[in-house]
Formats: C-alpha cells, sequence, structure tokens
C-alpha cells in the first residue's frame, strides 16, 4: 500500500515536530536529480504525466551542463505509522565555486542525504559538501545510487561511506532514482532519523535567506528557512544586514509550484515576494525579520560574496559594448556575486573587468551571455587578486595584470587554497607531479579505501584557475576529483610578462606569473602568436618582457607577395569577390599599433588549447 | 570594343589547368571542333542583333584575343573564318589588334603564315618553362627546342611575338628560373607574360600537392622570382606595363589585355567566356555542349550576369588600374582612400614622383603587395 498522505500539513499550521529538512549532497552525475524527481512523484506533488525530466533544475544551462547551479526547496507531504509530516527537499549547488551558497541551504536543514554513485564512489566535491554538513551538525543519511547498474559495487562503496562517516556498512541504504527501488524506504527514514525543527514560536521572526531567484513576471523569490516566529502575508518584512525594509507581497510554499499560504512558522521552508527587481537586495545568508517587531540577532553566519577570479570580457564587435553592459546588468539580478567594472584595453577596446566566484563561474556567466544575450566574446586569461607593495610601503590590490606597479617591487601577496584531491592510489605519483609543478606543499594524504585516496595541497589559486583540473582529469585518465577552499595568503616571488608586438605591448597578454615560470610563459605566448598572426608587409617581432628586459623573443617574416598573378579569361567578378571576401576578414581585425591581429589570434592566444595552424 | 573568342579544346589537360577546356575524350558527344567556328560564328551574329537593339553605339572593333584552350588546335582557315565574322558584324578598325594564343606544337610556317594573311597581327606562345623537368610537372607536351622556331616562323609572317611564361612550379629552383627567362629572352620577343603558378581547387596538381606527391608552392619563392624576372626583363629592354606584363616599347604592350584593366567594353563568345558591355558583365554556359545546344536553338549562350553597383566598381577600378604602368588618378580615390597615399609611399608600396603627380603607380615591392596596396586604397 502506497504511503502516499491523505492529508497533508497545512503551511503556517504545521507544528515543527512534522517537519524535516534535508537536502540532497551528491557528485554532478551521481543523480541527485533523478532521485529528486522519484520522490516528488512518490509523494504526489508531481504526477508521472507532468514529471519534466530533471524537474528541479530550472535554468536550461544547468540542464546543459547536468549541474545544478541554483537552488530551490519542495515541500511534500509524507504518511509514517500514519502520521502525516511534511518533507522539505532543500536543493544544493553542487560546485565548488559555490560553497558559500551550498553552506546556507545546509544551515536551511536538519540533515542531509549523502548520495553517491554505486558504481563511482565518493568525489572530492562531495566530500567537501560532506564536511560542510556535518560541521553544521546535520544528520547524516549514506546512500547508495544506481544500484541497478551493472557495475555498481554497492558492497565495497558502503564500506567506503560506512568508513567516512563511522557508521556500519548495513546501514547504508541502497537506491535506484531510475527504477524507484528503495526510494520509499528513504522517504521512511528521513523522518524516523533526521530530528525536527526546533526554534521559539512566539519569538520575534528570523528567517535565514538560502537563495534568491529572480523571476521575469515576479521580481525576486527569495527563499527562506524561518527558524523563529512566523511570518505572515501583508506586514513588512526587514533585511537584516542592510535594515531596509519591504512589504510582503506574497508568502507560500513550493509544490514544487508556488502555492500562496497564510505564512510560514518555525522549522518551515518557502518562498517570499516583495517586489524587489534585484537579488543584491535580498541577499543569499541574510536573515528576514518583522519590521514592527524586529529580532535583535541575526543568525549569523552572512557573508558578502567574495569573487576569486577575474577576467576582463569584451565583445568582438565593438558596437556590442553598450549590450554587453545591459546583459551584465540583467545577470546581475539573478547573481550576486557577479561584479564587474568597466576597463579598456588598447588591444580590445571597451569591455568590462568581471569577477568570479571560481572558474565554472566564469565559464557559466561567459556561455550565458553568449547564448541568451547573443554576444560574441573575447575573455583574457583569468587571474586571481594581488597585492603588491611597491617601494612606497604602500599596498594595492591588483585585479588586472595592467595594475601591477612598475618599477621596484617589494613584496607580492597572492591568495592560497586548500584542495582536497581524491584518486585511485595508482594516480599518486602523477597527482603529486602536478601539484609539485604548480608549487604546490602537499599537507596530507589518507587512504579512503585501500586503492583510493584523498590527497590535501596548499596551493596558489592562480596555479589553479588556468587548467588545472583539465591537467587534472587527463593525467589521471577522469578518475581524480578535486575540491578547493580560500586558505589564506603567501608573499611569491611574482613578476609580471608583458608581450610586446613590434615594441607595442598587448595588455590582454600581459600576466602576472611566478619568476621561475615567466619564462615558459613568454616562451608559450611568443610562439603561439607567431602561429596566430598572419604576416604584415613589415616584419613584426613578438617579444616576451619582465619590465624593460626581454626573455624571449619570435619574429613574423615580412610578407613578400600579396598579388593575384592574373584575372582568367576577363573573370573580372571572381577577382573582385576575393578581394570582398578579404574585406569580411579585415572587419575581425584589431590592429596593436599597426599590426593587424584577427581576432581568432587574440581568442586562440587566451585558451588553452594548442594554437591552430594560420 | 573588344571580342575575345574562346576556344574550349586541347589534345590533353595540363595538370596545373583549371580553364574552361577539354580534351576530345573529355568532351563526348554533342560539340565538335569541326563545327565549332560555325557555332562560334553564330553567337557573334548573334551579338551584333543584341547590341543593335541595345541602343549602345555601334563601335567597331580594336581588338581581338584567341584564348583557350589551344586555338590553335582548329585549322588556322577556321580562326580566319571566325575573325572574318566579327570583321563583317562589326568592322574592324585599321590597326586593330589581333592575336591568338598558341601552343608551339600545334603550329606551323604555313599555319602561322595564314594567320597573318588573315589579318591575324600577334600571337602568344605558351612556353611556361625551358627545363624539361619544370615542364613535366606542369604535363606541358611541347619540345622546348620547339618554341624557337614557332617564334622565327611567326616573326617572318610579320606576327608581333610574346611568350608566356609560369613561374614557381614545385620542383623549380630559383636556377631554373633564371634558365627559363634566359631562354625566352634570347628569342627576343616583343612581349613577356609571367604568371606566378597558381593552384587551384581540383585540379591535378592540387590533388597531388595534398597527397605529399609534390611539394606545395611558396610565396616567398614566388617573390624572389619575380624580383629576379622583373630585373632581367627590365635589363634586356622589355618595360613592365602591368603586374604581370613586359613589353619591348608601348607599341608592343597587348592592348587587348589593357581594355581589360582600364574596364573598357568587351564581348566573349563561346563556352564560359566573360563579357562586360556598358557596365553589364555576363558569362556564358560553361560546357562546348550545352553552349552548343543553346546556340543550335537560337538561345543565349548567357549563364549569369551582375550589374555591379558603384561600390564594387569603385573596387575593380581601384584593384584594375592600379596593376597598370600607367596607374589610377589619386583623384579617383575616396577621401578615406587618399589619406592612405602618404604611408604607402612611406612603405615604399607606390612610386613618389608619380604620386607628387597625382597617379598611384606601384613599385616593384608594391607590385608584389598589390592586394594590400588595393585594400589600403579602398579602406577596408
Amino acid at each position: 500500500m502506497s504511503p502516499l498522505a491523505r492529508t497533508a500539513p497545512v503551511p503556517a499550521a504545521t507544528d515543527p515536530s512534522l517537519i524535516r529538512n534535508f537536502c540532497i549532497i551528491a557528485h554532478i552525475d551521481h543523480g541527485k536529480s533523478t532521485l529528486a524527481d522519484r520522490m516528488l512523484q512518490l509523494t504526489g506533488v508531481v504526477s508521472a504525466r507532468e514529471m519534466k525530466a530533471q524537474y528541479l533544475d530550472r535554468m536550461d544551462i544547468e540542464r546543459e551542463r547536468g549541474i545544478t547551479i541554483k537552488s530551490q526547496a519542495v515541500r511534500m507531504p509524507w504518511e509514517a505509522d500514519g502520521t502525516a509530516y511534511a518533507l522539505n527537499m532543500i536543493d544544493t549547488p553542487g560546485h565548488v565555486d559555490f560553497t558559500y551558497e551550498v553552506s546556507r541551504s545546509l544551515a536551511a536543514c536538519e540533515g542531509a542525504i549523502l548520495l553517491v554513485d554505486a558504481a563511482q564512489g565518493i568525489e572530492a566535491q562531495t566530500l567537501a559538501n560532506l564536511y560542510l554538513a556535518i560541521e553544521g551538525d546535520l544528520t547524516i543519511i549514506p546512500v547508495l545510487n544506481k544500484i541497478d547498474l551493472p557495475n555498481a559495487q554497492p558492497e565495497k562503496y558502503a564500506a567506503e561511506l560506512a568508513n567516512l562517516i563511522g557508521c556500519e556498512p548495513e546501514e547504508v541504504l541502497k537506491v535506484s532514482g531510475k527504477t524507484g527501488e528503495g526510494v520509499e524506504a528513504l522517504l521512511d527514514e528521513v523522518i524516523k532519523q533526521l530530528p525536527a525543527p526546533v526554534g521559539e514560536a512566539d519569538a520575534p521572526a528570523r528567517a535565514m535567506i538560502f537563495d534568491s531567484v529572480y523571476d521575469t513576471y515576479r521580481g525576486v523569490v527569495t527563499y527562506v528557512r524561518v527558524v523563529d516566529g512566523k511570518l505572515e502575508p501583508r506586514e513588512r518584512i526587514q533585511m537584516m544586514s542592510t535594515g531596509t525594509t519591504h512589504e510582503l507581497l506574497e508568502i507560500g510554499v513550493s509544490s514544487p509550484n508556488p502555492i500562496p499560504s497564510k505564512g510560514l512558522g518555525v522549522g518551515e521552508v518557502g518562498y517570499l515576494i516583495t517586489g524587489v527587481k534585484d537579488v543584491r537586495q535580498s541577499k543569499v545568508g541574510d536573515t528576514v525579520t518583522n519590521s514592527l517587531k524586529p529580532a535583535t540577532d541575526s543568525l549569523g553566519g552572512y557573508e558578502e560574496p567574495k569573487p576569486m577570479v577575474f577576467s576582463g570580457l569584451y565583445p568582438l564587435d565593438g558596437t556590442d559594448y553598450p549590450a554587453l553592459r545591459d546583459a551584465l546588468d540583467k545577470l546581475q539580478l539573478n547573481d550576486a556575486a557577479l561584479i564587474y567594472e568597466p576597463e579598456t584595453s588598447v588591444a580590445l577596446g571597451f569591455g568590462f573587468r568581471v569577477g568570479f566566484l571560481g572558474l565554472l563561474h566564469l565559464e557559466i556567466t561567459r556561455q550565458r551571455l553568449e547564448s541568451e544575450f547573443n554576444l560574441d566574446l573575447i575573455s583574457t586569461a583569468p587571474n586571481v587578486v594581488y597585492e603588491v607593495m611597491g617601494e612606497d610601503k604602500q599596498l594595492i590590490t591588483v585585479t588586472n595584470p595592467s595594475e601591477f606597479p612598475d618599477g621596484k617591487i617589494l613584496e607580492v601577496h597572492e591568495p592560497m587554497v586548500a584542495a582536497t584531491i581524491l584518486a585511485p592510489s595508482e594516480f599518486i605519483g602523477v597527482v603529486m607531479e602536478l601539484c609539485q609543478s604548480r608549487r604546490g606543499t602537499m599537507r596530507g594524504m589518507d587512504y579512503l579505501s585501500e586503492d583510493r585516496v584523498e590527497m590535501r595541497y596548499h596551493l596558489p589559486l592562480a596555479e589553479i584557475v588556468f587548467d588545472f583540473f583539465d591537467q587534472l582529469k587527463s593525467r589521471t585518465r577522469g578518475y581524480a576529483s578535486l575540491d578547493w577552499k580560500a586558505d589564506g595568503e603567501q608573499v611569491a616571488d611574482l613578476v609580471k610578462v608583458d608581450i610586446l608586438l613590434q615594441g607595442d605591448t598587448v595588455d590582454a597578454f600581459s600576466a602576472i606569473t611566478h619568476r621561475d615560470k615567466a619564462y615558459s610563459y613568454g616562451t608559450m605566448m611568443t610562439s603561439k602568436l607567431r602561429e596566430l598572426i598572419p604576416r604584415q608587409q613589415f616584419e613584426v617581432p613578438i617579444q616576451a618582457a619582465i619590465g624593460s628586459r626581454i626573455i624571449a623573443r619570435e619574429n613574423i617574416r615580412a610578407i613578400r607577395k600579396d598579388v593575384l598573378a592574373k584575372c582568367y579569361g576577363g573573370d573580372i567578378s571572381r577577382k573582385r569577390k576575393l578581394l570582398e571576401k578579404q574585406k569580411e576578414g579585415k572587419k575581425r581585425m584589431k590592429m596593436v599599433g599597426r599590426v593587424e591581429v584577427p581576432q581568432e589570434a587574440f581568442i586562440a592566444a587566451l585558451s588553452t588549447d594548442e594554437p591552430k595552424k594560420k | 570594343m573588344s571580342f575575345y573568342v574562346h576556344i574550349p579544346f586541347c589534345t590533353v589537360r595540363c595538370g596545373y589547368c583549371d580553364f574552361n577546356t577539354y580534351t576530345a575524350t573529355e568532351l563526348g558527344n554533342g560539340s565538335s571542333q569541326a563545327t565549332y567556328a560555325a557555332t562560334v560564328g553564330q553567337e557573334i551574329g548573334f551579338a551584333r542583333g543584341v547590341l543593335d537593339r541595345s541602343g549602345v553605339p555601334h563601335r567597331e572593333i580594336d581588338t581581338v584575343f584567341f584564348g583557350g584552350g589551344t586555338p590553335t588546335l582548329l585549322p588556322a582557315s577556321d580562326l580566319v573564318s571566325v575573325l572574318g565574322r566579327i570583321r563583317d558584324e562589326f568592322g574592324i578598325k585599321p590597326g586593330a589588334e589581333i592575336t591568338t594564343e598558341a601552343n608551339p606544337d600545334s603550329v606551323s610556317r604555313e599555319s602561322l603564315r595564314q594567320l597573318a594573311d588573315g589579318g591575324f597581327t600577334r600571337v602568344s606562345f605558351g612556353m611556361q618553362s625551358a627545363v624539361p623537368h619544370v615542364l613535366k610537372v606542369l604535363e606541358r607536351t611541347h619540345d622546348p627546342a620547339r618554341v624557337p622556331q614557332a617564334v622565327a616562323w611567326a616573326r617572318e609572317a610579320g606576327l608581333d611575338v610574346s611568350v608566356d611564361l609560369i613561374y614557381g612550379t614545385p620542383g623549380e629552383s630559383l636556377a631554373d628560373w633564371r634558365t627559363s627567362i634566359e631562354a625566352a629572352l634570347s628569342y627576343e620577343p616583343d612581349h613577356i607574360s609571367a604568371y606566378a603558378l597558381i593552384i587551384e581547387d581540383g585540379t591535378k596538381l592540387a590533388a597531388q600537392i595534398r597527397r605529399g606527391e609534390v611539394p606545395d608552392i611558396d610565396d616567398d619563392d614566388h617573390a624572389e622570382k619575380y624580383q629576379l624576372a622583373d630585373q632581367l626583363f627590365e635589363a634586356a629592354g622589355l618595360q613592365w606595363y602591368e603586374v604581370s606584363n613586359w613589353a619591348r616599347g608601348e607599341g608592343h604592350a597587348c592592348r587587348h589585355n589593357i581594355a581589360y584593366w582600364q574596364g573598357g567594353d568587351w564581348w566573349g563568345a563561346g563556352p564560359g567566356a566573360h563579357s562586360h558591355v556598358g557596365g553589364l558583365r555576363w558569362w556564358n554556359v560553361k560546357h562546348p555542349a550545352a553552349y552548343q545546344q543553346r546556340i543550335d536553338g537560337g538561345i543565349s549562350p548567357g549563364h549569369g550576369r551582375e550589374f555591379p553597383d558603384a561600390q564594387a566598381v569603385q573596387l575593380e577600378r581601384t584593384m584594375l588600374l592600379t596593376r597598370l604602368s600607367s596607374g589610377m588618378q589619386i583623384s579617383e580615390l575616396e577621401s578615406a582612400g587618399r589619406t592612405k597615399v602618404a604611408g604607402l609611399i612611406a612603405d615604399e608600396l607606390i612610386d613618389a614622383k608619380a604620386a607628387f603627380a597625382g597617379r598611384i603607380v606601384l613599385t616593384q615591392r608594391g607590385r608584389l603587395l598589390a592586394d594590400l596596396v588595393v585594400r589600403e586604397l579602398l579602406d577596408f
């Protein structure tokens, strides 16, 4: 008999003891969305017919990439031992760039389902999120998914999970989101194992924002978890970090479509709509209270998003600059972590210096700008934020190599990360080699099981923003996984390498590197550019320099012939069309001094791929 | 007004050639060399009717050029009869230039005499190279020793003589090229055309290069050979008057070609031939069988046409006129192009003295970079 709840508990009138708030911690392709879909279906909030594949991942780009970026919460009824409960499933982003968002989602829950692919075992990012969950005192329910797969090894990975969180292998649940096997039992366990939320019903309202999403029709939709008191429609609420107040136009729960309610009480999870248009007025981690009867203390834990990686974004076509600005403005409505300011590059024209939480955030943002706003962009090599002390002993913050001071440098501070790498033990050697080549220091190594190892490294952030992850994947045949978090800074011997074309610095190619790597960066860029830049009517020297010292040099020989010998039998149209085609090509040229550089050359030189022959 | 007559026949197809020409086996049924003179004659009659009806004032013919293919594969009497048809329909001006291209192998003392008697004034021999291994890569079948013989016969018949050379063939050394230049000069022609080899898609040579059987051509090699040719031709008293053409004094320059570069009007008869009259450009169906079918059916052989707009005309004039030693008036340029002139002088791409006198004339370096100069002048 189906345990579908016959009478679902009503929002704003549900006793906290009947509420269970949980999230699912899982790696990208370990089947979280499929399991979530199955739960929505089993609890009857979405019929099989309505079921869109992967219901929770709303954004196209997420679906494309198979990852969850923005979380939401769904309220589901479920009956156990004759009592109807309300389960709130809070979706969490799965990627390291969004650690802060993950931590806020976790803070909205009492428990977490640790979901691991029974054919692959746990990955580093999952470990990182699991760590955050354990640190937040969440109750963990270990679950192996995809047990229907022929290559599943449930015993092996049950032992690994048990070893990791300190339970018995038999306590690890085994499910298949795809077939539905074990999912009902899992829902029962959520009710049985997870604690009910606790809060003071009569205290001034305090609710934590764990997500806020911009909706074209409704403005910002804010997702909250009520800790104390109660929020009701039409009252004025106050954001405790800024003190701003808004009228609560609508309050309700997602099931999974928004259903307005008479309010939200202790332990409940739902959404608020106030009519604001910008997510920065509704910040993840902030505390919402009642403006007439405000709480004195916020729930704590709020942090301003801090960009870790910067890159210049430039439209390929200079006339798209206003369109790029509008597009960034729109994205920012839905992405409080996105910051940008205008910048000008001699080589690339007008653009923006954009700050991101990490590389994935950069890539996603760029992809959205291109696909949703139809912009063609060049992005400069990503760089981190440096603190540079010149002779005047003043520390200046450098987010762009062009801000790196000339002259004598006393000290350069670079941000560091604590990285955790999980890999099969046969790859220990190659991983160590890679980390050492990236100026990493090993901080420890543990065997998770007989053949899987966790390595912990202290690494400069700058060394992992470029192609570290790709290198890690390719050297371990895809088996290694990586997680990192910011971990202080260090003083390092860093220099700025400039690339000069015919004596003119091409600002887009300047980079801050460790002195030991300056030469290899210089030779890499100069030889790449020699391949990419077509010959001109004069010789073009390409140089790499630290200050005025040239460290690498290549030459593009002058072109000697650029003429068609003949017009065949008076076929003048053909020759004219050749010239007209060259005109089109010329439009995609940028001038650096007197040198014509195809935009493709900028893109290729700034990408990590091998250059194609011109 | 000029006339071009295309003769789309060859005994063999050369490895580098993508011209509209056919060997007997390629041709198949539906067209014939034997009846070709009559067929193309019909187009000439058709041209007369079209031009008369168009209201373009009737003009006599200044220049005629028979190209191919290998025009001399047709009996001299056929070529003379086609020329006669042009004379009958349009009239030919006194002193007109009448040229045919010729393969040194497919002419004789008699045939050249016949052509001269029939009104031809000029013959252009496809010599290409004097070096056997180069001719072999080009798949030219003539015996190099045949060329001086043919040149002598042509002179004897009173014809102006031009020889065509090709440089930059895969495997051709600089010394090979010098040998060819010196051989050509030793025949004391009135005119030399020297063309850099172009590898056209779809040719046998292109496939051989793709498969790595012969080395690819190289622009730097071409540049060096051009400079050598220009130097040796000038030393022998031949002056350049167009990027790829040199003549013994102005009177020997090919007026027909100059008409192309200066935007003159001409009717091109024969399959695949291009025409330009009154600003309209059009071209005929390519295959001789299709062409013959059209003519037999009394239908225009025209296949496509275009009427270049003002911008396209400006582009064409710039790219064509700058190729000539007579150059282009700076006043014809738009203002953006005029601002480039000083830079082009500084880069030694155009002649300073000519520019002071109001003309764009390319230097030797400029001739090698003529397309670049044109892009500058058009402010691309």
